[in-house]
């Protein structure tokens, strides 16, 4: 599958020869299964494997929920508490899949970060790249609407809050909103299509998942050091790189084993730490929460959401040149849906020539900036909107759409890269020879 | 350096939920009730305890809607005797629409709801309050602590100054943990309001804290399940963790062999 030269399977028993001639699938199966992987990966290169099975758990255990649940304003909250209480594992379940979406979202954002620090979105991997921040859009929409379902009230007022987002666009906002939720409120229409979607857009991410594979197994995996996996030969490429069976399947399988006790631990002895306590009160479209805040995968972009208020000079520039008709709610919106664009176009924004951050010193220090900021935001996206806190949210939005607008364009013109390592096996090598010396690894490759 | 990176996610993320879950009101002391921390179970004797001081005194206005009756008899909670549920269950009458009239009701059937309209149900209470948040906003104390819901309860019903006010004719009355310090519901509890078979204390101390185990056993009934489903998936897939280990360091000694001074 992958352009690195390497061993195919070869069909030998007679029904090995007629499968393969009539369904290729053994092949396709082992070509996947051993893709030379470079040797060098490091801890950061795990995050696919546990979102995979993030998206398995989400599947399994929501088809089963979907068993016991009623989408119907009248029944949901009880149903829920059906669950809770009559189902047999109900409980499990339901605590397995609600923190299954935040262990989804923490692999989701190390997984993000791993591609932004070692230019993974990078030429030839652009593809990838917009498949996986569709996957991330998916991903938000899905988590959002499975957060209505049990119908509390962060559940409608959160639905009221984002639904409204698509009212502020100019004209045709209110009819767009109307048409969202089936009516001029969250109510019953409006829960019976998140639930239709939550059950199908899995499913649509599960086929993405498929073109994100495929397509990074076309180009082959980055690395850390960024350099290309030598291709002239199987033996030249046997020296860059192993199967991904077992060598990587193990490694991974170990990590997420790491990660799945932390998160046995949460969902068996706080699975509530991170759900809200108003969303065991059934919703009420008749009491307003007094804070109403979304889940904590939200909230860097909730906080870009509010960063723009009618104060802020670019809103108000952008109200005067454009008649009134982009107002500080719809310039907000932008900014939000914005974030994610500019991440999107990152493969075209970044001039840079070295894809690793590894070897780019001033990038460095950008990226671990855009790192801070990422949690700032998310931090400041929790706090109510008044005092100090919108200017924080200003200032953080602004460095987001700066790194991808202009630090990130700039620093490939300025900067001085060091040097790169010609091989992978090197970097593999002094690697391993660093392990051996002990803490400080030899800057000089043993060969 | 992704280490540092993974630390600080885990951090930011803490910071988050911790803030987000803060509210107004009072400031609520931990209790240290049997069903905190990772092993923590109900206290058997101190449920019964609770429900009968929500029989005789919260159920006069608040109901328990999502609790089936029949799940007083559940493993891990009160643990009444199957004669004694249904005796229970019979103390209650239910609306059944297909009399169309209410009849006594069985185990099978739910407690009633709240009989005042702004009196709210009692059922999920415990989880949809969050005592405390700490420390530093973190809230990650709720793995010794529990979320402080049924804290949150106890210190509601000692909280009462005694201050009453009018407004817009209902009477509120202070409490120093309600949010807002004026709260609808009278003191229900002052002392000595039941009677216990066992002869144990009931002043207002021991009655709140024991109604609020008992509430955070109706918002949380399969808590001790959940706790050994928990320890039993951190045991085992700890050992699965260093069998893999093992088994990656196996895998990868020939390859890196290869490697080692020459």
């Amino acid at each position: 599958m992958s352009g690195i030269p390497h061993d195919h399977y070869e069909p030998k028993a007679a029904w090995e020869k007629g499968l393969a001639k009539r369904l290729p699938i053994v092949g396709l199966m082992y070509d996947t299964l051993m893709i030379p992987t470079p040797k060098n990966l490091n801890w950061m290169w795990i995050w696919g494997i546990v979102l995979t099975f993030c998206l398995a758990l989400q599947i399994i255990t929501g088809i089963v929920l979907a068993m016991h649940y009623t989408p119907h304003v009248d029944n949901a909250f009880a149903s829920v508490e059906h669950i809770m209480r009559n189902v047999n594992g109900g409980a499990m379940l339901r605590y397995l899949h609600m923190n299954g979406a935040s262990l989804f979202f923490v692999a989701v954002y190390a997984h993000i970060f791993r591609g932004l620090y070692y230019g993974s979105y990078k030429a030839p991997r652009e593809i990838t790249w917009i498949i996986g921040m569709l996957i991330y859009l998916l991903m938000m929409g899905t988590a959002f609407m499975g957060y209505v379902l049990p119908w509390g009230q962060m559940s409608f007022w959160g639905a009221t809050v984002i639904t409204g987002l698509f009212g502020a666009v100019p004209f045709v906002g209110e009819a767009l909103q109307t048409w969202l939720l089936g009516g001029p409120a969250v109510d019953n229409a409006t829960l019976n299509r998140f639930f239709s979607l939550h059950y199908l857009l899995p499913f649509v991410i599960a086929g993405l998942v498929i073109l994100h594979i495929w397509a990074f197994h076309t180009t082959g995996n980055n690395n850390p050091t960024g350099v290309d996996v030598r291709r002239t030969s199987k033996e030249e490429a046997e020296k860059d790189t192993l199967p991904f069976w077992p060598y990587f399947v193990i490694k991974d399988l170990f990590a997420l084993a790491v990660i799945l006790v932390v998160f046995f631990a949460v969902v068996g002895f706080m699975p509530n730490y991170l759900g809200h306590p108003d969303n065991y009160i059934e919703a009420n479209a008749l009491a307003t929460p007094a804070h109403i805040v979304p889940e904590w995968y939200f909230l860097p972009f909730y906080a870009i959401l509010r960063a723009f208020d009618g104060d802020v000079w670019v809103v108000i520039i952008a109200s005067t040149l454009t008649g009134g008709i982009i107002d500080a709610k719809f310039f907000g919106v932008l900014a939000m849906f914005g974030a994610i664009v500019v991440m999107a176009l990152v493969p075209w924004l970044d001039t840079s020539s070295v894809r690793s951050g590894r070897y780019r010193p001033m990038f460095k220090w950008w990226f671990w900036l855009f790192v801070v900021n990422f949690f700032v935001l998310m931090w400041v996206g929790a706090r109510p909107a008044e005092g100090i806190y919108p200017y924080i949210s200003l200032i953080g939005s602004t460095y987001w759409f700066a790194y991808f607008l202009v630090i990130l364009p700039l620093l490939g013109v300025i900067e001085k890269p060091d040097a790169q390592p010609e091989t992978i096996e090197e970097d593999f090598a002094a690697h391993v020879a660093g392990d051996d010396a002990g803490s400080t690894p030899s800057a000089q490759p043993a060969e | 350096m992704f280490k540092k990176l993974a630390v600080s996610a885990v951090t930011a993320v803490m910071l988050a939920t911790g803030a987000f879950a803060a509210g107004e009101g009072g400031h609520v002391e931990n209790i240290d009730f049997s069903f905190d921390g990772p092993f923590g179970t109900f206290d058997q004797n101190q449920l019964q305890r609770g429900l009968q001081i929500y029989t005789e005194i919260c159920a006069a206005c608040h109901g328990l809607q999502y609790v089936p009756l029949r799940t007083l008899g559940d493993e891990g909670g009160p643990e009444l005797p199957e004669d004694q549920v249904r005796a229970y269950a019979e103390f209650y009458e239910v609306f059944d629409p297909e009399l169309d009239d209410f009849r006594v009701a069985s185990p099978n059937d739910h407690f009633p709801g709240s009989n005042l309209e702004n009196a709210p149900d009692l059922s999920l209470m415990a989880k949809a309050r969050a005592g405390f948040h700490g420390p530093y906003g973190l809230g990650i104390n709720q793995l010794m602590n529990g979320i402080g819901g049924a804290e949150y309860i106890a210190s509601l019903l000692q909280g009462y100054t005694g201050e009453e006010k009018e407004e817009a004719g209902t009477v509120l009355y202070e409490n120093k943990t309600f949010p807002g310090g004026w709260i609808a519901m009278a003191p229900p509890l002052y002392g000595d309001d039941v009677e216990f078979a066992d002869g144990h204390a009931t002043d207002l101390h021991h009655l709140s804290e024991d109604v609020s185990a008992f509430l955070m056993w109706t918002a949380e009934p399969k808590l001790v399940a959940r706790k050994q489903a928990g320890f039993v998936g951190v045991v085992f897939l700890t050992i699965l963790s260093v069998l893999l280990y093992l088994t990656n360091k196996r895998i990868w000694a020939p390859v890196k062999a290869r490697y080692k001074k020459k």
